[in-house]
């Protein structure tokens, strides 16, 4: 099984999903970043999924999932560059991701970190 | 065997009397085209189908048939495009058979032999009309997809902001394809705020609203705001007696509102110079 790796860049954590996510891998990234939070009191995540290009509902749920346990630890999750596909995909799913900020790219998404910071 | 020698004798029969039955055929079918093609054109359009109907029925030679079937079909396509009927097509063929009879009047032992060619060109007159069916059906489609091309521009407006003037009804396939087209310029050109203009969308019932909502939703995954503008006011009366909520999306009520509101949104002002 792959993992994701979790980055920490100052006082947020940037993970960047770079392979064909698979329910194990999402759900031990879930894990991994729990831990994460908790050990580098984090105020941002970032979540990059530009490589991603099939999600099912599984994946949007657990992405969503991933939004709500960072607010429990008093940080933002921002997911960026999500494909057209992939919005399309999750809009018909019905997933609007609520809790989970966005941005087009990861540059946009520093930002919106930095400005609601 | 006995089908064969009636049509041979049949095609005899045409291949002598040529000039008169297409002058009386040529006739009738001016006649019915009422001046939309010169008499010229009506007369070498038969003469071509006429050796192939004598050709096709004489039974010597093979290719004959389908010939005449492609003249035939080639000749209803023409047909369709330049805005015939499909029965004034199919007319002109069966008007051969008024041509033959005519003449054959004074030829009473021909008659049976007429009624096997009567069902040839009953065949070939149901063709034509065929052909002209698939031929319009081919027109209708192609229309269809030039219109889906032309009806979903996006428009940059400004430096991340860009604008969907949606004009006409919206259905599934249109909103799937303004909703694709407008998530791949949002992220090709790094924008997040787009206008959804619906000043030319006739009527917004539930169907309409959804498939909006949609859209929106998949542009705020990706990270850009839609802001809905240009809803009129029976347009927003429908909207609030069919209790549709557009939720927190902001709605504005011209295109000039829309991007103002945008451009405070990204920050920037318009004003006197």
């Amino acid at each position: 099984m792959e993992r994701v790796p979790i980055l920490k860049l100052g006082s947020t954590l940037f993970v960047s999903i770079q392979i064909d996510l698979q329910d194990e891998s999402v759900v031990r990234l879930q894990e991994d970043l729990a831990d994460r939070l908790a050990a580098t009191r984090a105020r941002g995540v970032i979540i990059d999924i530009t490589a991603v290009e099939i999600v099912d509902s599984f994946i949007g749920r657990m992405l969503a999932m991933m939004g709500s346990i960072s607010r429990l630890f008093d940080a933002e999750t921002v997911l960026v560059g999500m494909r057209p596909a992939v919005a399309i995909t999750l809009t018909e799913l019905g997933l609007s991701l609520r809790g989970v900020r966005t941005a087009l790219n990861a540059e946009k998404g520093l930002k919106l970190l930095s400005g609601s910071a | 065997m006995e089908i064969d020698s009636s049509q041979g004798r049949m095609a005899d029969y045409l291949r002598e009397h040529q000039d008169k039955v297409i002058g009386r055929w040529c006739e009738l079918v001016v006649a019915g085209v009422r001046g939309r093609s010169s008499v010229v054109e009506v007369r070498r359009e038969l003469e071509d189908l006429y050796s192939l109907v004598i050709r096709a029925m004489s039974g010597t030679d093979e290719q004959a048939a389908g010939e005449l079937r492609a003249a035939l079909t080639e000749l209803s396509r023409s047909r369709a495009r330049n805005g015939f009927a499909p029965s004034e097509t199919a007319l002109g063929v069966f008007s051969l058979k008024d041509a033959v009879y005519e003449l054959i009047a004074g030829a009473p032992e021909l008659v049976p032999d007429f009624f096997a060619f009567s069902r040839t060109i009953d065949d070939l007159g149901l063709l034509t009309f065929e052909t002209y069916a698939a031929a319009r059906e081919q027109i209708i489609a192609d229309q269809s997809t030039a219109m889906m091309e032309l009806s979903t521009p996006v428009v940059r407006l400004w430096d991340g902001i860009v604008a969907v003037p949606l004009v006409g009804t919206l259905d599934s396939a249109r909103t799937q394809l303004v909703m694709e087209k407008l998530l791949e310029t949002l992220v090709a050109s790094g924008a997040d705020h787009a206008v959804l203009d619906i000043t030319g969308v006739p009527t917004v019932d539930t169907e309409v609203a959804q498939h909006l909502l949609k859209t929106v939703n998949a542009a705020r995954l990706l990270g850009a705001e839609c802001i809905i503008c240009g809803i009129r006011p029976q347009v927003a009366q429908t909207i609030v007696s069919l209790g549709i909520e557009f939720g927190d999306i902001a709605t504005k009520a011209t295109l000039a509102d829309a991007l103002a509101h945008a451009l405070s949104r990204t920050g920037l002002k318009v004003g006197p110079a």
